[in-house]
Protein backbone atom coordinates (compact mmCIF):
# COMPACT_ATOMS: atom_id res chain seq x y z
CA UNK A 1 0.00 0.00 0.00
CA UNK A 2 1.33 3.12 -0.88
CA UNK A 3 1.55 4.89 2.39
CA UNK A 4 2.94 8.26 1.06
CA UNK A 5 0.75 12.07 1.67
CA UNK A 6 3.50 14.27 1.26
CA UNK A 7 2.94 16.92 -1.77
CA UNK A 8 5.57 18.31 -4.07
CA UNK A 9 6.41 21.74 -4.01
CA UNK A 10 4.19 22.59 -7.08
CA UNK A 11 1.68 20.67 -5.49
CA UNK A 12 2.13 22.91 -2.62
CA UNK A 13 1.94 26.19 -4.71
CA UNK A 14 -1.64 25.23 -5.93
CA UNK A 15 -2.89 23.99 -2.21
CA UNK A 16 -1.55 27.84 -1.59
CA UNK A 17 -3.67 29.62 -4.20
CA UNK A 18 -6.86 27.65 -4.15
CA UNK A 19 -6.88 27.67 -0.22
CA UNK A 20 -5.89 31.18 -0.06
CA UNK A 21 -9.24 31.64 -2.05
CA UNK A 22 -10.84 29.17 0.47
CA UNK A 23 -9.77 31.06 2.82
CA UNK A 24 -11.17 34.61 2.64
CA UNK A 25 -14.12 33.18 1.07
CA UNK A 26 -14.41 31.36 4.40
CA UNK A 27 -13.78 34.03 6.69
CA UNK A 28 -15.44 36.96 5.31
CA UNK A 29 -18.74 38.50 6.85
CA UNK A 30 -18.11 36.94 10.88
CA UNK A 31 -20.63 39.07 13.21
CA UNK A 32 -18.57 40.80 15.66
CA UNK A 33 -19.64 38.80 18.14
CA UNK A 34 -17.62 35.93 17.31
CA UNK A 35 -14.41 37.83 16.57
CA UNK A 36 -13.04 36.64 19.70
CA UNK A 37 -13.54 32.73 19.54
CA UNK A 38 -12.64 33.21 15.85
CA UNK A 39 -9.40 34.61 16.18
CA UNK A 40 -8.73 32.05 19.82
CA UNK A 41 -10.10 29.20 17.34
CA UNK A 42 -7.76 29.93 14.59
CA UNK A 43 -4.98 30.69 16.90
CA UNK A 44 -5.72 27.15 17.81
CA UNK A 45 -5.41 25.84 14.35
CA UNK A 46 -1.81 27.49 13.72
CA UNK A 47 -0.91 25.86 16.62
CA UNK A 48 -0.50 22.33 13.99
CA UNK A 49 3.18 23.48 13.18
CA UNK A 50 3.53 21.39 15.81
CA UNK A 51 3.17 18.86 12.86
CA UNK A 52 6.57 19.20 12.05
CA UNK A 53 8.18 18.76 15.41
CA UNK A 54 5.70 15.53 15.36
CA UNK A 55 7.71 14.39 12.10
CA UNK A 56 11.56 15.40 13.36
CA UNK A 57 10.65 13.55 16.33
CA UNK A 58 9.38 10.09 14.91
CA UNK A 59 12.16 10.53 12.16
CA UNK A 60 15.37 11.52 14.11
CA UNK A 61 16.90 8.29 15.78
CA UNK A 62 16.90 8.55 19.64
CA UNK A 63 20.41 8.94 20.08
CA UNK A 64 20.21 12.12 18.30
CA UNK A 65 19.92 13.95 21.86
CA UNK A 66 20.03 17.45 20.40
CA UNK A 67 17.49 17.06 17.64
CA UNK A 68 15.38 15.50 19.74
CA UNK A 69 15.42 17.89 22.57
CA UNK A 70 15.05 20.32 20.03
CA UNK A 71 12.01 18.80 18.95
CA UNK A 72 10.30 18.00 22.02
CA UNK A 73 10.95 21.23 23.16
CA UNK A 74 8.55 22.58 19.44
CA UNK A 75 6.17 19.30 20.11
CA UNK A 76 5.22 20.35 23.25
CA UNK A 77 4.94 24.13 22.36
CA UNK A 78 3.15 24.10 19.82
CA UNK A 79 0.93 21.21 21.39
CA UNK A 80 -0.01 23.73 24.00
CA UNK A 81 -1.11 26.20 21.31
CA UNK A 82 -3.45 23.41 19.74
CA UNK A 83 -5.04 22.24 22.55
CA UNK A 84 -4.84 24.89 24.88
CA UNK A 85 -6.55 27.13 21.60
CA UNK A 86 -9.28 24.64 21.24
CA UNK A 87 -10.28 24.17 25.39
CA UNK A 88 -10.43 28.52 25.49
CA UNK A 89 -11.83 28.33 22.34
CA UNK A 90 -15.09 26.00 23.89
CA UNK A 91 -14.69 27.42 27.51
CA UNK A 92 -15.52 30.97 25.66
CA UNK A 93 -18.49 29.48 22.86
CA UNK A 94 -20.00 27.64 25.96
CA UNK A 95 -20.94 31.40 27.20
CA UNK A 96 -22.72 32.37 24.57
CA UNK A 97 -25.08 29.75 24.71
CA UNK A 98 -28.68 30.94 25.04
CA UNK A 99 -28.98 30.76 28.63
CA UNK A 100 -32.62 32.70 30.11
CA UNK A 101 -34.97 30.66 31.03
CA UNK A 102 -38.58 31.82 30.90
CA UNK A 103 -39.37 30.53 34.18
CA UNK A 104 -37.57 32.83 36.37
CA UNK A 105 -38.48 36.08 34.20
CA UNK A 106 -42.29 35.76 35.95
CA UNK A 107 -40.44 35.74 39.30
CA UNK A 108 -41.65 39.19 41.31
CA UNK B 1 -5.99 5.11 3.79
CA UNK B 2 -3.93 8.10 5.34
CA UNK B 3 -4.62 10.27 2.35
CA UNK B 4 -8.37 10.17 2.73
CA UNK B 5 -7.90 10.88 6.32
CA UNK B 6 -5.70 13.84 5.15
CA UNK B 7 -8.37 14.49 3.40
CA UNK B 8 -11.49 14.58 5.65
CA UNK B 9 -8.80 16.24 7.85
CA UNK B 10 -8.60 19.32 5.73
CA UNK B 11 -12.12 19.78 4.62
CA UNK B 12 -12.99 19.07 8.53
CA UNK B 13 -11.00 22.24 9.12
CA UNK B 14 -12.41 24.74 6.70
CA UNK B 15 -15.75 23.23 7.58
CA UNK B 16 -15.13 23.85 11.22
CA UNK B 17 -13.99 27.43 10.86
CA UNK B 18 -16.69 27.89 8.37
CA UNK B 19 -19.25 26.93 11.30
CA UNK B 20 -17.18 29.02 13.74
CA UNK B 21 -18.33 32.46 11.93
CA UNK B 22 -22.11 31.21 12.88
CA UNK B 23 -23.53 31.97 16.30
CA UNK B 24 -25.56 29.40 16.08
CA UNK B 25 -23.01 26.59 15.17
CA UNK B 26 -19.85 28.07 16.48
CA UNK B 27 -19.45 25.59 19.14
CA UNK B 28 -19.49 22.79 16.63
CA UNK B 29 -17.24 24.16 14.63
CA UNK B 30 -14.73 24.05 17.29
CA UNK B 31 -15.29 20.82 18.10
CA UNK B 32 -15.05 19.85 14.07
CA UNK B 33 -11.75 21.98 14.13
CA UNK B 34 -10.47 20.04 16.67
CA UNK B 35 -11.16 16.40 15.88
CA UNK B 36 -9.94 17.48 12.20
CA UNK B 37 -6.70 17.88 13.64
CA UNK B 38 -6.86 14.98 16.29
CA UNK B 39 -7.42 12.99 13.17
CA UNK B 40 -4.48 14.67 10.74
CA UNK B 41 -1.95 13.98 13.42
CA UNK B 42 -2.85 10.34 14.17
CA UNK B 43 -2.51 10.18 10.45
CA UNK B 44 0.20 12.03 10.37
CA UNK B 45 2.64 9.72 12.79
CA UNK B 46 1.12 6.45 11.39
CA UNK B 47 2.35 7.48 7.93
CA UNK B 48 5.41 8.71 9.28
CA UNK B 49 6.23 5.94 11.23
CA UNK B 50 8.58 5.49 13.89
CA UNK B 51 12.25 5.26 14.34
CA UNK B 52 12.09 3.65 17.08
CA UNK B 53 9.64 2.72 19.99
CA UNK B 54 10.99 5.29 22.42
CA UNK B 55 10.32 8.03 19.92
CA UNK B 56 6.42 6.90 19.85
CA UNK B 57 6.33 6.97 23.87
CA UNK B 58 8.05 9.76 24.03
CA UNK B 59 5.73 11.62 21.52
CA UNK B 60 2.80 10.57 23.35
CA UNK B 61 4.02 11.57 26.81
CA UNK B 62 5.35 15.52 25.35
CA UNK B 63 1.52 15.55 23.52
CA UNK B 64 -0.17 14.85 27.16
CA UNK B 65 2.42 17.30 28.51
CA UNK B 66 1.38 20.05 26.27
CA UNK B 67 -2.40 19.15 26.39
CA UNK B 68 -2.38 19.31 30.02
CA UNK B 69 -0.83 22.57 30.14
CA UNK B 70 -2.82 23.84 27.94
CA UNK B 71 -6.57 22.53 29.53
CA UNK B 72 -4.95 24.02 33.40
CA UNK B 73 -4.13 27.74 31.25
CA UNK B 74 -7.08 27.90 29.64
CA UNK B 75 -9.83 26.77 32.98
CA UNK B 76 -7.77 28.89 34.94
CA UNK B 77 -8.05 32.19 33.55
CA UNK B 78 -10.30 34.70 34.10
CA UNK B 79 -12.66 36.13 31.08
CA UNK B 80 -11.27 39.55 31.41
CA UNK B 81 -7.67 38.48 30.40
CA UNK B 82 -8.65 36.54 27.84
CA UNK B 83 -6.65 38.30 25.29
CA UNK B 84 -3.60 37.92 27.34
CA UNK B 85 -4.00 34.37 27.03
CA UNK B 86 -4.59 34.13 23.30
CA UNK B 87 -1.55 35.98 23.07
CA UNK B 88 0.44 33.93 24.98
CA UNK B 89 -0.78 31.04 23.05
CA UNK B 90 0.03 32.89 19.87
CA UNK B 91 3.32 33.41 21.24
CA UNK B 92 4.38 30.07 21.94
CA UNK B 93 2.91 29.02 18.32
CA UNK B 94 5.74 31.28 17.03
CA UNK B 95 8.35 29.85 19.13
CA UNK B 96 7.73 26.15 17.74
CA UNK B 97 8.07 27.66 14.40
CA UNK B 98 11.25 28.92 15.34
CA UNK B 99 12.76 26.18 16.97
CA UNK B 100 11.71 23.65 14.66
CA UNK B 101 13.42 25.44 11.50
CA UNK B 102 16.40 26.07 13.71
CA UNK B 103 16.06 22.22 14.47
CA UNK B 104 15.91 21.48 10.63
CA UNK B 105 19.04 23.32 9.76
CA UNK B 106 21.38 22.42 12.40
CA UNK B 107 20.05 19.14 12.89
CA UNK B 108 19.42 17.31 9.46
CA UNK B 109 20.92 19.33 7.18
CA UNK B 110 19.73 18.08 4.19
CA UNK B 111 19.35 21.14 2.24
CA UNK B 112 21.56 20.61 -1.08
CA UNK B 113 21.68 23.20 -2.12
CA UNK B 114 17.88 23.81 -2.83
CA UNK B 115 17.15 27.29 -2.79
CA UNK B 116 13.80 27.68 -2.64
CA UNK B 117 13.77 25.02 0.41
CA UNK B 118 16.23 27.53 2.69
CA UNK B 119 13.61 30.79 1.29
CA UNK B 120 10.63 28.82 3.08
CA UNK B 121 12.60 27.79 6.17
CA UNK B 122 14.40 31.44 6.46
CA UNK B 123 10.64 32.32 5.99
CA UNK B 124 9.55 30.03 8.74
CA UNK B 125 11.91 31.73 11.17
CA UNK B 126 11.28 34.96 10.61
CA UNK B 127 7.45 35.15 10.65
CA UNK B 128 7.31 32.72 13.45
CA UNK B 129 10.08 34.48 15.28
CA UNK B 130 7.82 37.95 14.73
CA UNK B 131 4.56 36.22 15.93
CA UNK B 132 6.59 35.08 19.01
CA UNK B 133 8.27 38.18 20.71
CA UNK B 134 5.91 40.33 19.11
CA UNK B 135 3.16 38.29 21.05
CA UNK B 136 4.91 37.91 24.46
CA UNK B 137 5.09 42.29 24.17
CA UNK B 138 1.33 42.36 23.65
CA UNK B 139 1.16 40.08 26.37
CA UNK B 140 2.39 42.36 28.57
CA UNK B 141 1.43 45.33 27.57
CA UNK B 142 -2.30 43.98 28.13
CA UNK B 143 -1.34 42.43 31.39
CA UNK B 144 -0.14 45.87 32.40
CA UNK B 145 3.41 44.91 32.53
CA UNK B 146 6.36 47.76 33.11
CA UNK B 147 7.63 48.17 29.65
CA UNK B 148 9.32 50.91 27.96
CA UNK B 149 7.36 53.63 26.93
CA UNK B 150 6.76 53.96 23.28
CA UNK B 151 9.44 56.49 22.10
CA UNK B 152 10.75 57.50 18.18
CA UNK B 153 13.73 55.48 18.85
CA UNK B 154 11.71 52.45 19.24
CA UNK B 155 10.35 53.16 16.11
CA UNK B 156 13.50 53.79 14.42
CA UNK B 157 15.12 50.37 15.99
CA UNK B 158 12.27 48.32 14.41
CA UNK B 159 13.07 49.69 10.98
CA UNK B 160 16.55 49.25 11.16
CA UNK B 161 15.80 45.47 11.93
CA UNK B 162 13.34 44.69 9.46
CA UNK B 163 15.52 46.40 6.63
CA UNK B 164 18.23 44.00 8.04
CA UNK B 165 15.67 41.01 8.23
CA UNK B 166 14.81 41.91 4.76
CA UNK B 167 18.52 42.22 3.48
CA UNK B 168 19.69 38.80 4.47
CA UNK B 169 16.93 37.25 2.78
CA UNK B 170 17.39 39.30 0.07
CA UNK B 171 21.24 38.80 -0.07
CA UNK B 172 20.58 34.68 0.39
CA UNK B 173 18.19 34.84 -2.64
CA UNK B 174 21.30 36.45 -5.10
CA UNK B 175 24.58 35.30 -3.59
CA UNK B 176 25.92 32.21 -4.76
CA UNK B 177 24.86 28.57 -3.46
CA UNK B 178 27.11 27.54 -0.66
CA UNK B 179 24.66 25.93 1.66
CA UNK B 180 27.66 25.36 4.16
CA UNK B 181 27.27 28.83 5.80
CA UNK B 182 23.22 28.24 5.60
CA UNK B 183 22.73 27.21 9.33
CA UNK B 184 24.68 30.08 10.77
CA UNK B 185 22.73 32.39 7.93
CA UNK B 186 19.25 31.58 9.78
CA UNK B 187 20.39 31.49 13.50
CA UNK B 188 21.07 35.67 12.58
CA UNK B 189 18.83 36.15 10.80
CA UNK B 190 16.25 34.27 13.53
CA UNK B 191 17.84 36.49 16.09
CA UNK B 192 17.56 39.74 14.40
CA UNK B 193 13.34 38.76 13.70
CA UNK B 194 12.90 37.89 17.71
CA UNK B 195 14.16 41.53 18.40
CA UNK B 196 12.44 43.04 15.82
CA UNK B 197 9.23 41.48 16.88
CA UNK B 198 9.77 43.14 19.90
CA UNK B 199 10.81 46.39 18.98
CA UNK B 200 7.50 46.22 16.16
CA UNK B 201 4.81 45.81 19.33
CA UNK B 202 6.33 47.92 22.04
CA UNK B 203 5.43 51.45 20.35
CA UNK B 204 2.10 50.61 19.66
CA UNK B 205 -0.56 52.07 22.09
CA UNK B 206 -3.12 50.09 24.11
CA UNK B 207 -5.92 50.77 21.84
CA UNK B 208 -4.72 50.01 18.98
CA UNK B 209 -3.82 46.17 20.14
CA UNK B 210 -7.27 44.65 18.59
CA UNK B 211 -5.41 45.48 15.19
CA UNK B 212 -1.91 44.51 16.18
CA UNK B 213 -3.80 40.97 17.97
CA UNK B 214 -5.25 40.13 14.59
CA UNK B 215 -2.20 40.61 12.63
CA UNK B 216 0.23 38.58 15.12
CA UNK B 217 -2.11 35.61 14.57
CA UNK B 218 -1.74 35.86 11.20
CA UNK B 219 1.85 35.75 11.24
CA UNK B 220 1.60 32.63 13.10
CA UNK B 221 -0.29 31.29 10.05
CA UNK B 222 1.82 32.72 7.65
CA UNK B 223 4.98 30.69 9.77
CA UNK B 224 2.50 27.66 9.64
CA UNK B 225 1.91 28.01 5.96
CA UNK B 226 5.58 28.47 5.11
CA UNK B 227 6.53 25.32 7.55
CA UNK B 228 3.51 23.11 5.51
CA UNK B 229 5.81 23.94 2.74
CA UNK B 230 8.87 22.61 4.57
CA UNK B 231 7.33 19.72 5.49
CA UNK B 232 5.38 18.91 2.39
CA UNK B 233 2.54 18.63 4.06
CA UNK B 234 -0.92 19.85 3.50
CA UNK B 235 -2.81 19.91 6.03
CA UNK B 236 -0.17 22.68 7.73
CA UNK B 237 -0.63 24.46 4.40
CA UNK B 238 -4.15 25.00 4.13
CA UNK B 239 -4.68 25.36 8.15
CA UNK B 240 -2.13 28.57 7.84
CA UNK B 241 -3.65 29.91 5.21
CA UNK B 242 -7.21 29.64 7.04
CA UNK B 243 -5.62 31.66 10.43
CA UNK B 244 -3.99 33.59 7.94
CA UNK B 245 -6.40 34.74 6.13
CA UNK B 246 -8.67 35.30 9.65
CA UNK B 247 -6.26 37.38 10.93
CA UNK B 248 -5.35 39.77 7.79
CA UNK B 249 -9.31 40.19 7.48
CA UNK B 250 -9.71 40.88 11.48
CA UNK B 251 -6.94 43.88 10.95
CA UNK B 252 -8.31 45.68 7.87
CA UNK B 253 -12.20 45.33 9.72
CA UNK B 254 -10.14 46.94 12.89
CA UNK B 255 -8.80 49.32 10.68
CA UNK B 256 -11.88 50.21 8.87
CA UNK B 257 -13.27 50.66 12.29
CA UNK B 258 -10.99 53.12 13.60
CA UNK B 259 -10.56 54.87 10.14
CA UNK B 260 -7.31 54.40 10.48
CA UNK B 261 -4.39 52.30 7.96
CA UNK B 262 -2.60 49.52 9.11
CA UNK B 263 0.56 51.34 8.21
CA UNK B 264 -0.55 54.26 10.77
CA UNK B 265 -1.40 51.61 13.77
CA UNK B 266 1.78 49.93 13.42
CA UNK B 267 3.84 53.64 13.50
CA UNK B 268 1.54 54.57 16.41
CA UNK B 269 0.87 57.89 15.01
CA UNK B 270 -2.40 60.04 14.95
CA UNK B 271 -2.88 62.41 12.23
CA UNK B 272 -2.54 66.07 13.32
CA UNK B 273 -3.05 65.32 17.41
CA UNK B 274 -1.67 69.14 16.97
CA UNK B 275 -0.84 71.61 20.22
CA UNK B 276 -3.91 73.11 19.23
CA UNK B 277 -5.96 70.12 20.84
CA UNK B 278 -4.05 69.77 24.09
CA UNK B 279 -5.48 71.75 26.99
CA UNK B 280 -9.02 74.02 26.26
CA UNK B 281 -10.46 73.51 29.83
CA UNK B 282 -13.68 71.61 29.45
CA UNK B 283 -16.58 72.23 31.97
CA UNK B 284 -18.27 69.00 33.03
CA UNK B 285 -21.09 68.77 34.02
CA UNK B 286 -22.06 66.11 36.89
CA UNK B 287 -24.57 63.56 38.11
CA UNK B 288 -25.45 62.21 40.60
CA UNK B 289 -25.85 58.16 40.85
CA UNK B 290 -29.31 58.99 42.57
CA UNK B 291 -30.60 61.39 40.08
CA UNK B 292 -28.90 58.95 37.45
CA UNK B 293 -31.23 56.26 39.13
CA UNK B 294 -34.35 58.47 38.35
CA UNK B 295 -33.51 59.35 35.14
CA UNK B 296 -33.41 55.60 33.88
CA UNK B 297 -36.35 54.87 36.07
CA UNK B 298 -38.33 56.78 33.57
CA UNK B 299 -36.61 55.93 30.54
CA UNK B 300 -38.57 53.36 28.16
CA UNK B 301 -35.04 52.85 26.03
CA UNK B 302 -32.05 52.68 27.77
CA UNK B 303 -28.38 51.41 26.29
CA UNK B 304 -24.74 51.09 27.22
CA UNK B 305 -21.67 51.53 25.48
CA UNK B 306 -19.19 49.40 27.60
CA UNK B 307 -15.56 50.20 26.22
CA UNK B 308 -12.40 49.32 27.71
CA UNK B 309 -12.61 51.05 30.96
CA UNK B 310 -15.52 48.26 32.04
CA UNK B 311 -13.30 45.86 31.81
CA UNK B 312 -10.78 47.06 33.73
CA UNK B 313 -13.40 48.15 36.47
CA UNK B 314 -14.80 44.66 36.19
CA UNK B 315 -18.50 45.68 35.69
CA UNK B 316 -19.64 43.94 33.36
CA UNK B 317 -22.13 41.57 35.93
CA UNK B 318 -23.14 44.80 37.27
CA UNK B 319 -24.11 46.01 33.60
CA UNK B 320 -26.12 42.72 34.00
CA UNK B 321 -27.54 43.16 37.60
CA UNK B 322 -28.92 46.62 36.33
CA UNK B 323 -30.60 44.94 32.85
CA UNK B 324 -32.52 42.67 34.89
CA UNK B 325 -33.76 45.30 37.28
CA UNK B 326 -34.31 47.84 34.44
CA UNK B 327 -36.42 44.70 32.97
CA UNK B 328 -38.50 44.05 36.12
CA UNK B 329 -39.69 48.15 35.76
CA UNK B 330 -40.74 47.63 32.02
CA UNK B 331 -37.43 48.95 30.92
CA UNK B 332 -35.42 48.00 27.64
CA UNK B 333 -31.96 47.91 28.07
CA UNK B 334 -29.24 47.28 24.88
CA UNK B 335 -25.36 47.35 24.94
CA UNK B 336 -24.01 48.83 21.75
CA UNK B 337 -20.75 47.92 20.89
CA UNK B 338 -18.32 49.61 19.03
CA UNK B 339 -15.72 47.28 16.93
CA UNK B 340 -12.73 48.49 18.24
CA UNK B 341 -14.12 48.25 21.68
CA UNK B 342 -11.90 46.57 24.08
CA UNK B 343 -8.31 44.86 23.76
CA UNK B 344 -9.41 42.74 20.96
CA UNK B 345 -12.17 42.29 18.53
CA UNK B 346 -14.99 40.90 19.88
CA UNK B 347 -13.73 41.77 23.39
CA UNK B 348 -16.79 42.99 25.15
CA UNK B 349 -19.17 40.25 23.83
CA UNK B 350 -17.51 37.54 25.06
CA UNK B 351 -17.20 39.95 28.41
CA UNK B 352 -21.26 40.57 28.17
CA UNK B 353 -21.46 37.00 27.17
CA UNK B 354 -19.84 35.82 30.53
CA UNK B 355 -22.29 37.78 32.89
CA UNK B 356 -25.58 36.50 30.82
CA UNK B 357 -26.21 39.33 29.07
CA UNK B 358 -28.60 37.78 26.50
CA UNK B 359 -27.35 37.85 23.06
CA UNK B 360 -30.48 39.50 21.55
CA UNK B 361 -29.65 42.54 23.21
CA UNK B 362 -25.87 43.52 22.24
CA UNK B 363 -26.27 45.52 19.17
CA UNK B 364 -23.43 45.96 16.82
CA UNK B 365 -22.89 49.78 16.21
CA UNK B 366 -24.19 49.65 12.40
CA UNK B 367 -27.52 47.78 13.55
CA UNK B 368 -28.79 51.03 15.85
CA UNK B 369 -26.46 54.19 14.68
CA UNK B 370 -29.11 55.63 12.60
CA UNK B 371 -31.74 55.19 15.71
CA UNK B 372 -29.95 56.70 18.47
CA UNK B 373 -32.69 59.17 19.00
CA UNK B 374 -35.02 56.67 20.14
CA UNK B 375 -32.82 55.85 23.18
CA UNK B 376 -34.42 58.22 26.15
CA UNK B 377 -30.87 57.17 28.03
CA UNK B 378 -27.42 56.20 26.91
CA UNK B 379 -24.57 55.11 29.87
CA UNK B 380 -21.53 55.21 28.29
CA UNK B 381 -18.91 53.02 30.48
CA UNK B 382 -15.38 53.44 29.81
CA UNK B 383 -15.31 54.35 26.88
CA UNK B 384 -14.76 57.78 25.34
CA UNK B 385 -12.92 57.95 21.38
CA UNK B 386 -15.79 55.74 19.95
CA UNK B 387 -18.54 58.27 21.21
CA UNK B 388 -16.88 61.39 20.25
CA UNK B 389 -18.42 63.61 17.99
CA UNK B 390 -16.03 65.53 16.73
CA UNK B 391 -14.91 62.36 14.87
CA UNK B 392 -17.72 63.38 12.80
CA UNK B 393 -17.81 66.90 12.89
CA UNK B 394 -13.99 68.38 13.37
CA UNK B 395 -11.84 68.01 10.55
CA UNK B 396 -9.21 68.85 12.90
CA UNK B 397 -9.30 66.16 15.69
CA UNK B 398 -6.99 63.63 15.27
CA UNK B 399 -9.89 60.95 15.07
CA UNK B 400 -11.82 62.77 12.77
CA UNK B 401 -13.56 60.24 10.30
CA UNK B 402 -13.63 57.17 12.70
CA UNK B 403 -16.93 55.86 12.53
CA UNK B 404 -18.68 56.31 16.41
CA UNK B 405 -21.26 55.52 18.20
CA UNK B 406 -24.05 58.21 17.96
CA UNK B 407 -24.59 58.65 21.43
CA UNK B 408 -24.86 62.28 21.47
CA UNK B 409 -28.41 61.60 19.88
CA UNK B 410 -30.02 60.28 22.60
CA UNK B 411 -32.02 62.21 24.73
CA UNK B 412 -29.79 61.85 27.69
CA UNK B 413 -26.25 60.64 27.69
CA UNK B 414 -24.43 59.64 31.15
CA UNK B 415 -20.95 59.31 31.07
CA UNK B 416 -19.45 57.23 33.91
CA UNK B 417 -15.58 58.22 34.46
CA UNK B 418 -12.87 57.98 36.92
CA UNK B 419 -11.15 61.36 35.98
CA UNK B 420 -11.17 63.93 33.83
CA UNK B 421 -8.75 62.00 31.67
CA UNK B 422 -8.61 62.53 27.58
CA UNK B 423 -8.90 58.80 25.52
CA UNK B 424 -6.50 56.72 23.87
CA UNK B 425 -6.03 59.30 21.11
CA UNK B 426 -5.86 62.49 23.41
CA UNK B 427 -8.31 64.10 21.20
CA UNK B 428 -10.50 66.64 22.98
CA UNK B 429 -14.40 64.50 23.65
CA UNK B 430 -16.66 67.51 22.26
CA UNK B 431 -19.74 64.88 24.24
CA UNK B 432 -19.00 66.60 27.15
CA UNK B 433 -19.41 70.11 25.63
CA UNK B 434 -23.39 68.68 24.62
CA UNK B 435 -25.97 69.82 26.52
CA UNK B 436 -27.72 66.65 26.86
CA UNK B 437 -24.17 64.86 28.58
CA UNK B 438 -23.90 64.36 31.95
CA UNK B 439 -20.66 63.15 33.71
CA UNK B 440 -21.59 60.34 36.90
CA UNK B 441 -17.53 60.53 38.64
CA UNK B 442 -16.38 57.33 40.32
CA UNK B 443 -15.58 53.75 39.35
CA UNK B 444 -17.80 52.14 37.09
CA UNK B 445 -18.86 49.36 39.24
CA UNK B 446 -18.79 50.92 42.40
CA UNK B 447 -21.14 53.80 40.61
CA UNK B 448 -23.22 51.15 39.01
CA UNK B 449 -23.89 49.43 42.31
CA UNK B 450 -25.07 53.03 43.64
CA UNK B 451 -27.33 53.05 40.87
CA UNK B 452 -28.65 49.88 41.63
CA UNK B 453 -29.08 50.17 45.18
CA UNK B 454 -31.09 53.54 44.54
CA UNK B 455 -33.11 52.17 41.52
CA UNK B 456 -34.51 49.26 44.31
CA UNK B 457 -35.75 51.93 46.10
CA UNK B 458 -37.87 53.41 43.93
Amino acid sequence: MDMSYSITPIDGLFVLALSLLVGFEVIKNIPAVLHTPLMSGSNAISGIILFGGITQLLVTPITDIWTIAAASVAVVLGTINLAGGFFVTHRMLSMFVVKRKPAKETKG
Amino acid sequence: MLMFAYLAATIGLVQGLKFMGEPARAKLGNLVAAVSVLVALVALVLATGWASLANLVLLLVLLGIGTVIGQIWSNRVAMTAMPQLVSIFNGLGGACAVVLGLNQVFGQGDLAGDKLAGTVLLLTNIFGAVAFTGSMVAYMKLDGRKLPRPSQSQKIAARVLLALTLAALAYYLVAPVDMGAFPQLMLAVSIVALLYGIYFALPIGGADMPVVISLLNAMSGVATLFAGLVFHDPVMIIGGILVGATGVILTLQMCVAMNRSLSGVLAGTFKGSGAAQADAEQELRSITAVETASLLAFSKQVAIVPGYGMAVAQAQRECFALQEMLRQQGVDLHFIIHPVAGRMPGHMNVLLAEANIPYASVKEMSEVNNTMEHYDTVLVIGANDVVNPAAENDPDSPIHGMPIIRAYKAKQVIVLKRSTAKGYSGAVNTLFDRQNCKVLFGDAKGSLEEVINELKRI
